[in-house]
């Protein structure tokens, strides 16, 4: 493994396996009486989120927890950056610290890799959301979530609906889905596509019908109502019936066909109450497994393959 | 100091080669050109004169930049007049157009003459001062031109450079009314609305980093409806730092049609694309943004056949804090007066398309023209003043951010090893590369 994730394009496919089938063997760990491993004992983790994210933070915090790290949460919003702290300060800031692995949440796209690239500090960089850029960790627990309902994801397809050009975790499933072998197709708006996605390894469709019917899954993106505002689509409703996944929509589902929404979700917006609730949805089990995709990221970076650990783990 | 007094001795340029050409000697005295060949050689013989050894250095006019940032008044932490000009006498360049956009704005006759007599103090290079066309760069209401053009800066370009006219009506004003006093309008040519928010150039990449596109036609259809504009009221327009190949494409039909146009090129946008973007170094943050491959070529493809008249550096310093962060809170804009000419070696003359009378027509006939300063962009001629730079085309470099004159770093060359070296610029016959030489 590399010493940083800073995105889901940097992973080849043997590290994308190798962190999914690390995550598989940490998923193990929460059937057992005592759900912690001494991996990362002494080690430092410092969540630094410059944007709010309670459940991506505490995600990442029980991840730290269960390798028995160090957590630190530093919540950069609320402290000396609302100030005028740069990036960099801080940065030295958690170096003098002792930090072995930032998790840095950040509003401005390539945050985490001025972080890693401009020697401020030397631990290991973890993108936890950058800007509209990319959120890897969340396309490898969306990707842990369908391979473990429908196996190897080698030609599976997948539709990745909604808000792409502002969505960091649409451009990290891309990345990763197709260096899994998944046949990916982002459908939306075309306001709402990226100019320049034909370049991207994917198909694009602005009819969601069309698309869904021989997906074997489906994620929906969350979509601000406020985009309407700057004029991407006339109105919610409008939006909602071309883009929403709703009780109609689902019908057209193949059996298998898993519905995937990376939340938080707007309910009546982009997917239905029914939807989301729906036997099909693996929405809540994409949050528990996210936990197990952040235990193996943390392991592989930090912890190198002399570390002793009951779980026999892949080296990293 | 007093640095428009002659050099105290004439000076002899030995075995230099003007524009390219055959290799002669040319004497420098009382500020001008004194004789060339055999009668400058001559001449020497006779009299007591310092004598540079020029054997083989490729001789220019000295250069003239229609953009340069020097930031005083008001960011005296990234440059001042006096700084930013020795920086600019290292690049071979003997006059500079100061951009407007200080603090305050050079939108009154008082910043202009201030920033005027900045550079005469400092003595290393001619600062002509560029006044905003608008109040405080506001886009509201014109500036007194007409105050700024009377002064004793003798201001005739004119320019919002940061900032677009966006407003039409306010752009058909500032074009008729600065004819009075034959001025030009120099338009930073980016739709506003279009670029809310722009980070970088819009593009395949763009969307892959995640950043906010700064699309080409923001500055396209700002140039097509300038210069309908321009032609429809009869006056002339030169065009900011033109980035992209569709624009090189408008120009070359408004130059067509035979309308009053010129237009520049930064050297970053001859030689860097957006591909840079990928590291998230804000050393590579400008505005307007890196462009494609493609549009690289054009600019040079332009730049050769004339369709674009100059070379213009965009100097932009910045404090080492302003681009040590996250790209989105960076400042945009890089260094440029010290590495002009290596890059256009590079980018133009590298690649053959322009010869040496070329790069001295771009970068300092023409701009002396459209910039109307008398004295600079003159033939190297007996007579003419002694305004030149020596320059070796022979070495190549490896760029070092902290020997830069500027007080800032922003140089997005660093590390790399760019063609040529300036070995000396005389402005009026002094030596305005020697340290020794210009008295503190």
């Amino acid at each position: 493994m590399r010493r940083h994730l800073l995105s889901a394009g940097d992973l080849s496919r043997e590290d994308a396996v190798l962190v999914l089938d690390t995550a598989e063997e940490m998923r193990s760990l929460a059937d057992r009486p005592i759900k912690k491993l001494p991996a990362l004992r002494g080690r430092t983790v410092v969540n630094l989120f410059f944007e709010d994210s309670t459940r991506t933070r505490i995600s990442f915090e029980a991840a730290a927890k269960r390798l028995s790290a160090d957590v630190i949460n530093f919540a950069a919003k609320g402290s000396s950056v609302s100030k005028g702290e740069s990036l960099k300060d801080t940065a030295l800031t958690l170096q003098a610290m002792g930090a072995d692995a930032i998790v840095v949440r950040h509003h401005s796209s390539g945050a985490p890799h001025r972080l890693a690239s401009a020697q401020w500090t030397h631990g290991s960089v973890i993108n936890a959301g950058d800007g509209t850029h990319e959120h890897p960790t969340q396309a490898l627990l969306d990707a842990f979530t369908m391979r473990r309902h429908l196996g190897d994801l080698d030609g599976r397809r997948v539709t990745i609906v909604g808000d792409v050009l502002h969505s960091r975790v649409a451009r990290s499933n891309a990345l990763l889905l197709s260096t899994l072998g998944a046949e990916v197709t982002l459908v939306g708006p075309p306001t709402l596509l990226p100019v320049g996605v034909a370049s991207w390894p994917v198909h694009t469709s602005y009819d969601l019908d069309s698309s869904i019917v021989k997906s074997d899954a489906v994620m929906m993106l969350r979509v601000q109502r406020e985009r309407m505002n700057e004029s991407f689509f006339p109105s919610a409703r409008e939006y909602s019936r071309r883009y929403g996944l709703d009780t109609r929509r689902m019908a057209l589902l193949p059996d298998h066909t898993l519905v995937l929404h990376p939340g938080p979700m707007n309910r009546g917006m982009e997917i239905s109450a029914d939807v989301a609730d729906s036997t099909r949805s693996v929405i809540v089990e994409q949050v528990s497994n996210g936990v197990a995709v952040r235990m193996a990221v943390l392991y592989l970076l930090l912890s190198g393959s002399n570390v002793p650990i009951e779980t026999p783990v892949g080296e990293s | 100091m007093t640095s428009s007094e002659p050099n105290p001795l004439p000076v002899l340029l030995r075995g230099g080669r003007p524009l390219g050409g055959p290799a002669t000697d040319l004497l420098l005295d009382e500020g001008a050109i004194a004789a060339i060949g055999a009668d400058a050689t001559s001449r020497a013989g006779a009299e007591v004169i310092e004598v540079v050894e020029a054997d083989g250095l490729v001789i220019l006019p000295g250069l003239v930049d229609l953009h340069t940032h020097l930031r005083e008044p008001g960011r005296e932490d990234a440059e001042t007049v006096e700084t930013g000009t020795r920086a600019a006498a290292r690049g071979g360049f003997t006059a500079v157009h100061a951009m407007a956009n200080t603090d305050p704005v050079a939108d009154t006759a008082g910043v202009v003459e201030q920033v005027r007599r900045l550079g005469q103090e400092a003595g290393y290079c001619d600062v002509q001062p560029v006044g905003a066309v608008t109040v405080g760069l506001q886009g509201q209401r014109l500036a007194e031109m007409g105050a700024m053009a009377d002064s004793a800066a003798r201001v005739r370009i004119f320019s919002d450079d940061g900032h677009c006219v966006s407003d039409a009506v306010l752009m058909r004003r500032a074009l008729e009314y600065v004819k009075a006093f034959d001025g030009v309008v120099a338009q930073h040519a980016q739709e506003p609305r279009l670029t809310e928010g722009a980070q970088m150039n819009e593009g395949p990449l763009s969307g892959m980093l995640g950043m906010r596109g700064w699309p080409a036609v923001a500055e396209e259809a700002i140039i097509a409806r300038d210069a309908l504009l321009a032609a429809h009221v009869g006056s002339r327009l030169h065009v900011c730092h033109v980035s992209t190949a569709g624009s090189v494409e408008l120009l070359r039909w408004a130059k067509g049609k035979g309308w009053a146009i010129t237009a520049e090129v930064t050297p970053h946008h001859l030689l860097l694309t957006d591909e840079l973007a990928a590291t998230y170094d804000p050393v590579y943050k400008v505005n307007p943004p890196l462009r494609s491959a493609a549009d690289v070529d054009a600019l040079r493809a332009g730049l050769a056949d004339g369709t674009i008249d100059a070379v213009a550096t965009d100097h932009a310093p910045h404090p080492r804090e302003d681009k040590e962060c996250e790209w989105a809170a960076a400042a945009f804009g890089m260094l440029g007066l010290e590495t002009a000419l290596s890059v256009v070696h590079q980018s133009m003359v590298d690649t053959g398309l322009l010869d040496w009378a070329g790069v001295a027509d771009r970068m300092s006939f023409r701009p002396a023209r459209i910039g109307q300063l008398a004295t600079h962009g003159r033939p190297l001629a007996v007579g003419e003043p002694a305004n030149l730079v020596l320059y070796d085309a022979a070495v190549s470099e490896v760029v070092r951010p902290q020997d830069s004159a500027s007080l800032s770093r922003n140089t997005p060359y660093a590390g790399r090893t760019l063609p040529g070296r300036v070995v000396a610029t005389y402005l009026r016959g002094r030596c305005s590369t020697a340290v020794e030489t210009v008295p503190a």
